[in-house]
């Protein structure tokens, strides 16, 4: 039998099921409040050496405040999905400044841009550095592997990435269909450690409702060990129980949840507030230069106690109050 | 006869190659300039697919993320990643259009490292979607400017598949049968492909524009189409709607 092809590339994370299992058996289950604050949340459901996943989509919907907050407790050797990672990429590259080792390994399917916006200077300096191990897959890979794990099984079959680079360095093999013949690739589940999710609305348990596109974070939620959930409002579990279909994410996936009004910001949040991209291009302009994000840096994430400080840095209320407006109103210049 | 600029002529001659009724897979910048062009003109009923879960909404005004919330504003659903690039695997999205730092006579695309991959000179953000877009969807299209850094022999990597090297080839590598490059529209060209070879061939060059431009501002030898026509130029409808409704504050057109 002659051998199929295989993707040259590190796989990070362990796609056995039964591991998995043993795992998710031990979780609990319990409906216990689990509401604290993301300083807390950070400092016990995110460990060094951890392999992190990132919700929503780069800038929109994004667990900002955890992602300052894994900065300010400076996490070192951090594995990272780069699903479609954006402005959630630049602030983790930007613990790797000063010889910092935030990011170690990472799943490859979207990093280093910001879409319409540019590059960033700060993850190209980190991903160009060649100390970071890299994994190369897509966008619907990566959905794939989340999947493949949130069902329980090693890996989910896909006629993707074949025939090109992407592929040879990826960590999926060639199988053959056993049905049809046709040559497919095998994506291997991945169960990340551990994931930050922002949502418009969750109970203290953790039950979670998202309001507009979900990205990949029903899979995320269900694939990864523990999960963060950030949320801009508390419900009560009683209105979770009024409109149980509106539950994206239910609460045995969630370790912790954290009230977090604004959490998505700079990003957009459908519905309530859209992106600042006088911030976004404030942060891209300060990477320019190292010694000017160290500043920045400092100003608004390692300098201040907490999310309410930095949106107070920002702005404050006058700023977000015009975000809303612009969200609501899409017809405007979106630099206003 | 109205002035207008390559960016304008290549956005208005790549809403034209989209029918009303078809499904299209975007991004943003151009090619969701060209999407809402065609929605605004000659194909209303043209469902636009945003990758991150936006189906077929009618957008308010120019997504800066495939993911805002203009990308499902009054749209027919608003999904997740997974069910919008399945629908793709299984036949359903005719087109796509894609960028890329380099593309290859095949189509083929580069959208991951310039240098070698280890240590890249430089790191582009990766495949993205655009590997999933263009191994699933029936027709590939590629909006890009044309210059030989850009149009080369030989990529420094192979992100997303074209023809890979020709004829047969990705039927063999076993992406899904009948999918493939489609177009190439460029500021001096549009460009198809030589069904005997799956190599890049101008089928028209735009008002002002000769052959022997386009051919230098590529980095391998071009064919011409049998019949290589003027690509026709915007028209003052086009221009008004581009400028007024679609990108009044030449977020792409001012590029």
């Amino acid at each position: 039998m002659t051998e199929l092809p295989a993707g040259t590339g590190p796989l990070f994370t362990d796609p056995d099921p039964d591991a998995a299992r043993a795992f998710f058996r031990a979780k609990s289950r319990a409906l216990k409040d689990k509401v604290m604050p993301v300083r807390e949340a950070v400092a016990r459901f995110v460990h060094d050496g951890d392999y992190l996943a990132s919700g929503g989509f780069g800038s929109n919907r994004i667990a900002t405040a955890a992602l300052h907050e894994i900065l300010r407790q400076r996490r070192r050797e951090l594995g990272f999905a780069g699903h479609t990672a954006t402005h959630d990429f630049q602030i983790l590259a930007a613990g790797n400044l000063d010889g910092g080792r935030l990011l170690a390994r990472v799943d490859v399917a979207y990093i280093v841009g910001l879409e319409a916006r540019g590059l960033s200077p700060q993850a190209r300096r980190v991903m160009e550095s060649g100390d970071v191990q890299v994994c190369e897959w897509t966008n619907f890979a990566l959905a794939c592997r989340l999947q493949a794990a949130a069902a329980g099984i090693p890996f989910l079959p896909a006629r993707n990435m074949l025939g090109t680079d992407t592929f040879a360095r990826s960590g999926a093999k060639e199988i053959r269909c056993p049905f049809t013949g046709k040559k497919l690739v095998a994506l291997p589940a991945l169960y990340p450690d551990v994931a930050v999710i922002h949502v418009h609305e969750a109970d203290c348990f953790g039950n979670c409702r998202i309001y507009g596109i979900s990205v990949a974070d029903r899979e995320l939620a269900r694939a990864s060990k523990r999960v963060i959930v950030t949320t801009e409002r508390l419900v009560s579990n009683d209105e979770i129980r009024r409109t149980p279909h509106a539950t994206a994410i239910p609460a045995f996936c969630v370790d912790a949840v954290c009230v977090v009004p604004h959490g998505s910001y700079p990003g957009n949040m459908p519905g309530a507030y859209f992106s600042d991209e006088r911030h976004l291009r404030e942060w891209l302009n300060a990477e320019r230069d190292e010694s000017e994000l160290r500043r920045f840096l400092a100003r608004i994430i390692y300098g201040v106690s907490d999310f309410d400080e930095y949106l107070e840095v920002c702005g404050g209320a006058a700023r977000l109050e015009e975000l809303r407006d612009l969200e609501l109103n899409p017809g405007q210049p979106r630099t206003a | 006869m109205a002035e207008y600029s390559p960016t304008e002529l290549m956005i208005c001659a790549a809403a034209r190659l989209l029918e009303d009724g078809a499904t299209v897979g975007v991004g943003t910048g151009a090619p969701c300039a060209a999407a809402m062009l065609a929605q605004r003109t000659h194909a209303p009923r043209l469902f636009i697919a945003f990758e991150a879960g936006g189906l077929a909404p009618q957008l308010p005004s120019m997504p800066i993320s495939v993911g805002d919330s203009r990308t499902f504003w009054k749209a027919l659903m608003a999904t997740g990643m997974a069910d919008v690039l399945e629908a793709c695997q299984r036949g359903m999205m005719d087109y796509t259009f894609l960028g890329g730092g380099q593309i290859d006579p095949y189509g083929n695309l580069n959208s991951t490292v310039i240098g070698p991959y280890e240590k890249p000179t430089v790191r582009f953000p990766g495949s993205g979607g655009a590997n999933d877009f263009a191994s699933f969807c029936w027709r590939t299209m590629v909006m890009t400017r044309q210059d030989a850094r850009r149009f080369v022999e030989k990529l420094d990597f192979c992100t997303t598949p074209g023809y890979l090297d020709g004829p047969g080839a990705r039927e063999a590598a076993g992406l899904p049968a009948g999918s493939g490059p489609y177009k190439v529209i460029t500021d001096l060209a549009v460009l198809g492909y030589d069904p005997a070879t799956c190599r890049m061939q101008v089928e028209s060059v735009h008002p002002g524009v000769t052959f022997a431009q386009v051919q230098a501002n590529t980095g391998f030898e071009l064919k011409c189409a049998p019949q290589v026509t003027t690509t026709a130029p915007p028209s003052a409808q086009e221009l008004s709607i581009l400028r007024e409704q679609v990108d009044p504050y030449r977020y792409v057109i001012g590029r």
